[in-house]
């Protein structure tokens, strides 16, 4: 593997992660986890019901994901502590998906409980993957506060409205360390290779797949995407200019004048 | 005595414990993996649930992944 993806010491090929969220249906689901590609996959945490057949837990590891558990849903920095902890009684994984929105209608991080709540689970021995604003101060704060990997939105959650602030993006990749995931926004493949392309390290998609007309197909289209951003961000683009530079240039240009004959 | 279990209100013999709720609760046979408890807003960890009896007006949550996040 010449361009392995690490965080917190576990080595992946697969720069997807896919969330679990929104597909009609288990099969549904798990065609487009393997379309995908994805090594990682986020799930939440709700009340069981004893009537529900098949678990998103057996798609998982039949299609061998790696389990990261979310706390969505959570509005406050103890909430999402205490889901933590029962998503590590539950799945014997200390990996979480910190989320701490503060309002049904955005979705929004609250960044106050986010930072406080990451601090409470660095500190309780959790890796933690913090869902923030594509804010590039909160990022840092994220990062000295511990967390495995800091995941900016590009648009809020499941609005499919892309990277709305490149530019911060830009800043969070370049002042960062720790792996810097695209999450929330991707509408379609181009999103996801934008990220790529602005240096993120890895792209989580959740309704961009699973609410596309056909999950597989988008599945697959996104997977292409992040790995043409991810050779692009190595490639190295070249600079935006005003005006054209010619890729060959003017010397040795044939006269072509049609200048009478002087006989 | 009445617990609540899952926003539902229960009737359950004194000294109920957790174990006993979730066999009950999940139908037999159903396995207990990739399931969480909270008592009272608390985590219980899977190892006190044989042990740990319920009182009046507990609040417990019964847990497990769902497509999500």
């Amino acid at each position: 593997m010449d361009d392995p993806f690490i965080i917190a010491g576990v080595t992946f090929s697969s720069r997807l992660i896919m969330g679990t969220g929104g597909a009609p249906s288990l099969d549904a689901l798990e065609r487009a986890v393997v379309a995908s590609g994805a090594e990682l996959a986020t799930v939440a945490l709700r009340r069981v019901s004893p009537a529900a057949r098949g678990s998103v837990l057996d798609v998982l590891e039949r299609t061998g994901c790696r389990l990261l558990p979310n706390t969505a849903g959570c509005f406050t920095a103890r909430d999402a502590v205490t889901t933590a902890q029962l998503a590590r009684e539950a799945f014997g994984t200390d990996w979480i998906k910190l989320e701490v929105i503060a309002d049904e209608r955005t979705l929004l991080p609250e960044a106050v409980e986010l930072l406080d709540a990451a601090e409470t689970l660095v500190d309780d021995g959790f890796a933690v993957l913090a869902y923030t604003n594509d804010d590039p101060v909160l990022a840092l704060r994220l990062e000295a506060a511990g967390c495995a990997a800091v995941m900016p939105l590009g648009s809020p959650i499941g609005s499919g409205m892309g990277i709305l602030n490149p530019f911060n993006l830009a800043l969070i990749v370049d002042s960062l360390s720790v792996p810097v995931i695209l999450d929330a926004g991707v509408g379609t493949a181009s999103d996801a290779a934008i990220a790529m392309e602005l240096g993120c390290d890895a792209v989580l998609a959740a309704s961009a797949v699973t609410r596309a007309r056909e999950s597989a197909t988008m599945a697959e289209a996104v997977r292409k995407a992040v790995e043409a951003g991810r050779l692009a961000r190595r490639a190295g683009r070249i600079p935006r200019r005003l005006y054209a530079e010619p890729s060959t240039t003017f010397e040795d240009l044939p006269d072509l004048k049609p200048v009478p004959h002087p006989d | 005595m009445t617990v609540t279990v899952n926003g539902e209100a229960t009737e359950l013999a004194d000294n109920t414990t957790i174990e006993q709720v979730l066999a009950r609760h999940l139908g037999p046979g159903r396995a207990v993996s990739g399931v969480a408890v909270a008592l009272n807003g608390e985590v219980v960890a899977r190892t006190e649930w044989g042990g740990r009896r319920l009182r009046a007006h507990d609040r417990v949550e019964v847990l497990a992944a769902r497509g999500g996040g």
